[in-house]
């Protein structure tokens, strides 16, 4: 016989309503047999109130006290029956000290937004102006947590295989040329997963999709009177739901479902899903922000705060989270592990992680107990974990984020690196070999994977504004040029700007091919940047955070455009995939311990076997040996990558090859489309098995076999 | 207007005719309806959905719970359905795990 629960009948009445005492755990409002289960933590409220809202309303229709028997330590807890799952909307209100010396601020006068609520109405659609008067402007929601996944779960691709593309989920879909029936929606992206697939990334990076709203800080351009928003959402409402304005369902408050479908439908395809999370502050700014939620459930407990009480700024946003509190450091972990088995996420990027190792009171630690269990964890043992290995107090950790043998990192070396190479600088040939083998100089025990290699991200240039511009043109973002970094090594090729000039076009066009051709041969793991393949432009501003227009929007007329660079991009792709020793996971060792002849690399110049480090150089050429492929494991042809970022054409002398084996040429950025990259397996013979010529400011590729 | 969910068994196909605002506060009859449909071990699943006028995410899941319930290897036909459920369907990408056609 099955044994029958005796939990779950109300024992309590208020005001008409059934209760009981509910359960600690889990945090937030659980679905139980006949009502809700609601678990609200604060350690310095004195009551607390649930307060129950039907959707939309301005009103609620009851307020329910925390009864004192319904208070386990520092969480209120209860069991209300026969609530609508599907309309209810719910919040709190907690009463308690406003002192804020001592780092209190309740104000029993706000209703407060769960921070574990899993679902947030609201902003339901993207761009649509609030209603400011509305006492309770992030709604918590309810959710049921039965989607059918069938036999889906995350891919677990191996962290070496894989091409990251960094996307906004708005953006890529939400210019008219889209021509998708759901335009800036996840529903829009689901659209375009040929496209994806045509490319040949395998795996996007959403740009925080956690809800945020859009409206924060929003104002009018001084001068030209446009709207500027909150765009690209680094300012956390809730760290539970995903946002409700990038789903075509969000006003009938389906995004969860359309959300999940989407990544079911990108692992069907055999793409991974990496979510950009902002950890490091919150959307309540600093004490002249907004109360949401976490200021006055728990303003202590959730934020660094200075001994006289005032928020800590190293996020650059006005407060910082209180990640190594051990309270705040399970919310996040529970919040990770949630968004990992409950929508099958395969990785995740952490925006300005470095704070994620500071104390409560903002001192770097040496064993930041936050990082060390995310990268402990059993639900996110096969997930990626990526760090932004730095902050805005000025910690600088790209080489020495704490790793514990699982973090990766935005390697930001490679992208400075690559770019000053890449414009010309000298002095920069030492440098770019260590950032092509997988920066073995700041990652040495961890192997090539905790470099994640970019030139371009939604922080700065466009890859095609990195070619056109010397510096930044910000003007668009109404604070004077003020905003977004100097630190650009941009080139612009001869002309500020769009330019008739048909040379400065040909240059860029090279310049950005020879940036892919290296971020595709070198060791880590590649990412690009959405729209670069396409020679997408922000016309020069380097830090679009506040634009819904055509700045970000994604033009996929440029597909038409530019076909030379797309093909360029999909068909280097295709030649990383096709070849292993491109993405060996440990570094090389600069010995031949296959026995071949030839060690796993060596490295060349003008003269096979002569590379030239000294600081007037601009060329180097290396070649790998593919029987060191996967450390030996696998078998793979030879490679050979020559450099020339000198302005003139340079002959270079090729490495002699076994007997039988011949040169093919894959790729030559100095000769004109269509014979600037061939596809795998149709690359002809070099007629000249000694020497290459290559064009001023070229990359060329070759493979031996 | 009122919800309804009617059940006829014709052959090896089971027919479930919808009508009204399917929500979550009707999601129960239709389910209903569902299981009662599976009882007869059809190889076909037909909703009539032509007069059915709204669907919420309660809908949704009882879809979802019908083809689990009947298995894999039942084909599920959404039949008629309007516009507005249609969007729905495929905003959500449930468009995928049913066929939809105009008439049956």
């Amino acid at each position: 016989m099955e044994a029958q629960r005796i939990d779950f009948y109300p024992t309590h009445t208020y005001k008409g309503y059934r209760l009981r005492s509910g359960k600690p755990f889990p945090f937030g409002a659980t679905l139980v047999p006949g009502g809700v289960n609601f678990s609200i933590f604060s350690c310095a409220a004195q009551s607390c109130k649930l307060v129950l809202f039907n959707k939309h309303e301005s009103e609620p229709f009851v307020e329910i006290p925390f009864l004192d028997q319904f208070r386990i330590g520092s969480v209120f807890t209860m069991v209300v029956f026969d609530l609508d799952v599907e309309t209810l909307e719910y919040g709190y209100r907690m009463d308690g000290p406003f002192d804020p010396g001592r780092g209190l601020r309740f104000d029993a006068s706000k209703i407060l937004m769960d921070p574990y609520a899993r679902v947030i109405g609201g902003r339901d659609i993207w761009g649509v102006t609030p209603n400011w008067q509305d006492s309770y402007q992030h709604r918590a929601r309810l959710v049921l947590e039965d989607f059918d996944w069938e036999e889906d779960r995350p891919l677990e691709l191996p962290m070496e295989d894989l091409i990251i593309y960094e996307m906004h989920v708005r953006s890529f879909t939400r210019h008219p040329s889209a021509g998708v029936k759901h335009p800036g929606t996840y529903a829009g992206i689901r659209e375009k997963i040929p496209y994806l697939k045509e490319l040949g990334v395998n795996c996007i990076e959403l740009m925080p999709i956690y809800e945020f709203d859009e409206f924060e800080n929003s104002r009018l351009h001084p001068t030209t009177g446009e709207q500027l928003l909150n765009y690209w959402g680094y300012s956390t409402v809730g760290f539970f739901a995903p946002k409700a304005g990038y789903a075509a369902t969000g006003k009938l408050g389906m995004q969860v479902d359309e959300l999940k479908n989407l990544i079911k439908d990108l692992h069907q395809n055999g793409i991974e899903v990496i979510l950009d999370v902002v950890f490091n502050h919150t959307a309540e700014g600093n004490e002249y922000g907004p109360t949401i939620s976490y200021r006055g459930i728990d303003n202590q407990t959730y934020y660094m705060l200075t001994p006289e009480g005032y928020y800590f700024n190293f996020s650059g946003c006005g407060n910082t989270l209180n990640c190594n509190n051990p309270i705040v450091r399970s919310m996040v972990i529970e919040c990770l592990r949630y968004w990992a088995s409950e929508y099958h996420i395969d990785g995740f990027r952490f925006d300005l992680a470095s704070i994620l190792g500071r104390d409560p009171l903002g001192y770097p630690l040496a064993n930041p107990p936050l990082l060390e269990a995310l990268a402990f964890d059993p639900v996110l043992s096969k997930c990626k974990l990526i760090a932004e290995a730095w902050d805005a107090g000025g910690l600088y950790q790209v080489g020495s984020f704490p790793a514990y043998g699982r973090w990766a990192e935005w390697n930001g070396k490679y992208r400075d690196g690559i770019r000053r190479f890449l414009k010309g600088d000298t002095g920069r040939i030492g440098d770019v070999g260590q950032r092509l083998q997988g920066s073995p100089d700041l990652y040495r025990g961890r192997g090539t994977t905790a470099s994640v290699n970019f030139i371009t991200c939604h922080d700065g240039f466009t890859l095609m504004d990195l070619v056109s511009y010397n510096s930044k043109h910000n003007e668009a973002n109404g604070e004077n040029n003020n905003d977004g970094g100097n630190d650009n090594h941009s080139w612009n090729c001869g002309w500020e700007g769009p330019t008739e000039d048909q040379g400065i076009q040909t240059l860029r066009r090279r310049q950005i091919k020879n940036a892919v051709a290296m971020l595709m041969v070198s060791q880590g793991v590649p990412m690009i940047l959405m729209g670069d393949e396409v020679g997408r432009t922000q016309q020069g501003n380097n830090n679009t955070y506040c634009h819904d227009n055509e700045l970000n929007w994604l033009n996929w007329h440029l597909l038409a455009e530019n076909p030379e660079l797309f093909r360029f991009f999909s068909r280097c792709i295709a030649f990383r995939k096709a070849h292993p020793i491109l993405r060996n996971r440990e570094h090389f060792r600069n010995v031949d311990y296959m026995n071949t002849g030839y060690a796993d690399i060596t490295w060349h110049g003008t003269q096979a076997w002569n590379a030239d480090w000294s600081e007037g150089s601009r060329v180097i050429a290396f070649m790998l040996s593919g029987k060191h492929a996967k450390e030996g494991s696998a078998n793979d042809d030879f490679i050979y990558v020559a450099l020339n970022v000198y302005w003139d054409a340079l002959p270079f002398q090729l490495p002699r090859l076994p007997e039988g084996v011949q040169w093919h040429i894959v790729a030559n950025t100095s000769v004109n489309y269509p014979d600037d990259i061939w596809g795998v397996g149709e690359e002809p013979p070099l007629s000249d098995q000694n020497t290459l010529l290559l064009g001023g400011r070229a990359v060329a590729i070759l493979v031996g076999r | 207007m009122a919800f309804t969910s009617s059940l006829e068994v014709k052959d090896d196909a089971a027919l479930i005719t919808l009508t009204g605002e399917l929500d979550a506060a009707s999601a129960n009859t239709f389910k209903d309806s569902v299981e009662q449909a599976a009882t007869h071990q059809p190889k076909r699943l037909v909703l009539l959905m032509a007069n059915l006028e709204y669907m919420a995410s309660a809908g949704l899941r009882v879809l979802i719970f019908a083809k689990q319930k009947m298995g894999s290897d039942v084909d599920i036909y959404v039949v008629g359905a309007q516009e507005g459920v249609l969007e729905t369907l495929s905003k959500t990408g449930f468009d995928r795990s049913v066929i939809l056609a105009d008439s049956y």
